[in-house]
C-alpha cells in the first residue's frame, strides 16, 4: 500500500479513528507520519509532573490530622475502603500512601514477597540495580529499627544499627 | 488496517513448525506499565486518558518495529470488531468493555499488542507459536527498554513497576502458555494437574469458552507471583520445567490411551470426524469440541488425510465474530450456526 500523502514511499503506518465524528483510515509511511505528527516522540512534560507533585504536597499537610481509615491519597482521592471494595488503586503514590494497609495484602498476593527483584525501567539506570536494591535494603532495615524499638529491643536495635552503618 | 484483512487468515500463533506445537498452542508474555506523574486509568477522566493515549500511542508508533504497524482506536470501533480482536487475543474483554479513550497498537504481525488504557496505561504483549517463552521475554524486555527511554514509567525501587492492582506489582509480567491437552482430560488426570500447578502459584484458565470452563480442552496456564522473583527466572521455569513436564504427561496419557484404549479413542475421534464433515448446523461450542478431538487425532497419527494446518485455521475462523466479517454482516445465532457448518464442511470434505 502507497503512503497518502507523499504516495512514493510504502505506507506502513495505519491508523483508523475518528476525525469531526468521521470514521477514517489513513495510511502513511513512517516520514509522513513523523511530519504529521503521528509518531513525534512525546515526552511528559516536566512542569506538569512537578506542578501536581506540589500539589500533592500542600494537600498531604492539609490532611494531615484526619482518621487513618478514612485517610485518602492526596493525588487521587482513593480511600482503603475504596480499594478494598474494587482491588483496583487510583495512582502510583497509593502504594506510598496506605503502605502498611498494602504490606500485607502485597505479601498475601505474592507468595510472602515484598520487594522487587529484576528489571529497572531505562530511564533510572542513572542509578544502578545494585543502588536500588541498596535503597530498599536500607528502607526495609530502617522499619525493622523502628519495630523493634517500639517493642523495646533494643539488644536487635543496636544490632541493626550496626547493619544500617554498613550499608551507608 | 483492514480487519478483513486479517480475517480470513489464522493468527500466526497457530504454527504447526513451532517447537512441541502439537501439545503447545502458543506462548505469550504481556507486561504491565504505567506512566509516572499520572492516576491509573480507573481514576482517570477522559481528559486525562486522552493525554494517555495520545503519549503511549505516539511513542510506540515510534518503535523500531520490523514491518507494519497498526493503531486501532477501540472506541471508535463496532461491537463486532471488538469481539473480533478479542477472538484474535488482541485486546482483552476489559479492554473491549470499558469506556473512554483507549486504544490497541498491533505489529509483527499481530504478534505484537500494545494496549492502552487498559486497567493499566500500557499492556504490552508478545506472542510466538509453541513452546517460546524465552523468545517472547527477549522481544518483550527490549520493547519495554526502548519504550522506558522515552518516557517515564510508574516504578518505586521496593516494588518494582508500579500497577492499578497489587497483583501485578512488581515485574508486571505475566507468562501465559496455551496447551492442548485432550488425553489428560480423557483419562481424568486433570485435576490432579490442576492441583499441582496450584501449589506452585500457577493459575489454569480455560480457552475459547467463557468464565472457567474449558471447551476443547485448551487451558491457559499463567504465573500468579509478580513481585520479588526475576523475570528471567518466571520464564525460565515455564520453559524449561513446568511446561516441558506437562507436555510429557499428557505424551504418556496419550501412548497409554493407544495401547490400553484405541477403540474408545478412535470412535472419539471418528465420531468428531463424521459430525464436523455433514453437520448443518453446529454452535461454536459443539465445533470447538468436536474440532478438539479431531486435532487430537490427527496429533496422533490416527487421522492422515487432513492437515493440522487445516484445523488451526478452522479453530480461528469458526469463531462468532470472524464468521460475521469474513460474510460481511451481522448474522443472529441460527444464521451463524449454518455459516459455521458450511465452513466446516468446505474444509474437511
Ligand atoms: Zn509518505
Ligand atoms: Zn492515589
Amino acid at each position: 500500500m502507497q503512503c497518502e500523502i507523499c504516495k512514493a514511499r510504502t505506507a506502513t503506518v495505519h491508523l483508523t479513528e475518528i476525525i469531526d465524528g468521521q470514521r477514517t483510515e489513513s495510511h502513511l509511511c513512517q516520514n509522513c507520519a513523523q511530519k504529521e505528527g503521528v509518531t513525534i516522540k512525546n515526552q511528559l512534560s516536566l512542569n506538569e509532573l512537578l506542578s501536581s507533585l506540589i500539589a500533592a504536597h500542600q494537600q498531604t499537610d492539609e490532611n494531615s490530622g484526619s482518621e487513618k481509615s478514612r485517610k485518602a491519597c492526596p493525588e487521587c482521592g482513593i480511600t482503603m475502603e475504596q480499594f478494598r471494595k474494587q482491588a483496583l488503586l487510583g495512582c502510583p503514590k497509593d502504594y506510598d500512601v496506605f503502605e502498611s494497609d498494602l504490606r500485607e495484602i502485597i505479601e498475601k498476593t505474592q507468595d510472602n514477597n515484598s520487594t522487587h527483584k529484576g528489571k529497572v525501567p531505562v530511564q533510572t539506570h542513572i542509578s544502578p540495580t545494585s543502588k536500588h536494591e541498596e535503597q530498599s535494603k536500607m528502607e526495609d532495615l530502617k522499619k525493622q529499627l523502628s519495630e523493634a524499638v517500639e517493642k523495646e529491643d533494643y539488644e536487635l536495635a543496636a544490632k541493626i544499627r550496626d547493619q544500617l552503618k554498613k550499608t551507608q | 488496517m483492514r480487519l478483513t484483512d486479517l480475517s480470513s487468515k489464522t493468527s500466526r500463533w497457530f504454527d504447526p513448525a513451532a517447537p512441541l506445537s502439537d501439545i503447545v498452542i502458543s506462548s505469550r508474555i504481556r507486561l504491565a506499565r504505567n506512566l509516572a506523574g499520572h492516576r491509573f486509568t480507573c481514576r482517570c477522566d477522559d481528559e486525562e486518558k486522552k493525554n494517555i493515549l495520545q503519549t503511549l500511542r505516539e511513542t510506540i508508533l515510534s518503535l523500531s518495529q520490523p514491518g507494519d504497524i497498526s493503531f486501532i482506536d477501540i472506541a471508535v470501533g463496532s461491537n463486532l470488531e471488538r469481539d473480533f480482536l478479542i477472538e484474535r487475543q488482541l485486546i482483552s474483554r476489559n479492554l473491549a468493555a470499558s469506556k473512554g479513550p483507549r486504544g490497541v497498537v498491533i505489529a509483527e504481525n499481530e504478534l505484537f499488542a500494545a494496549q492502552i488504557n487498559e486497567e493499566d496505561h500500557l499492556r504490552l504483549s508478545v506472542l510466538a507459536a509453541g513452546l517460546n517463552a524465552d523468545k517472547c521475554w527477549q522481544r518483550i524486555n527490549s520493547i519495554d527498554d526502548e519504550i522506558s527511554e522515552k518516557i517515564e514509567y510508574a516504578f518505586s525501587p521496593r516494588y518494582g513497576f508500579l500497577t492499578a492492582c497489587p497483583t501485578n506489582v512488581g515485574t508486571g509480567i505475566r507468562v501465559s502458555v496455551m496447551l492442548h491437552l485432550p488425553a489428560l482430560k480423557l483419562t481424568d488426570q486433570l485435576k490432579k494437574l490442576f492441583d499441582s500447578a496450584k501449589d506452585m502459584n500457577l493459575t489454569v484458565r480455560g480457552l475459547f469458552g467463557e468464565g472457567t470452563e474449558a471447551v476443547g480442552d485448551f487451558f491457559q496456564l499463567s504465573n500468579q507471583v509478580t513481585l520479588g522473583v526475576r523475570e528471567e527466572k518466571i520464564v525460565e521455569d515455564f520453559q524449561a520445567l513446568i511446561i516441558p513436564k506437562i507436555v510429557e504427561y499428557e505424551r504418556i496419557a496419550r501412548d497409554r490411551l493407544l495401547v490400553k484404549d484405541a477403540n474408545i479413542l478412535d470412535d472419539k475421534i471418528a465420531r468428531a470426524f463424521a459430525v464436523l464433515k455433514n453437520a448443518r448446523l453446529i454452535s461454536s461450542h459443539e465445533a470447538m469440541f468436536l474440532l478438539s478431538n479431531l486435532r487430537m487425532g490427527i496429533n496422533m497419527g490416527r487421522i492422515k488425510e487432513i492437515p493440522i494446518e487445516t484445523i488451526n485455521e478452522l479453530f480461528m475462523l469458526t469463531q462468532p465474530a470472524h464468521l460475521q466479517i469474513n460474510k460481511g454482516q451481522l448474522l443472529n445465532a441460527e444464521q451463524r450456526d449454518i455459516l459455521r457448518a458450511e465452513t466446516i464442511r468446505a474444509k474437511l470434505n
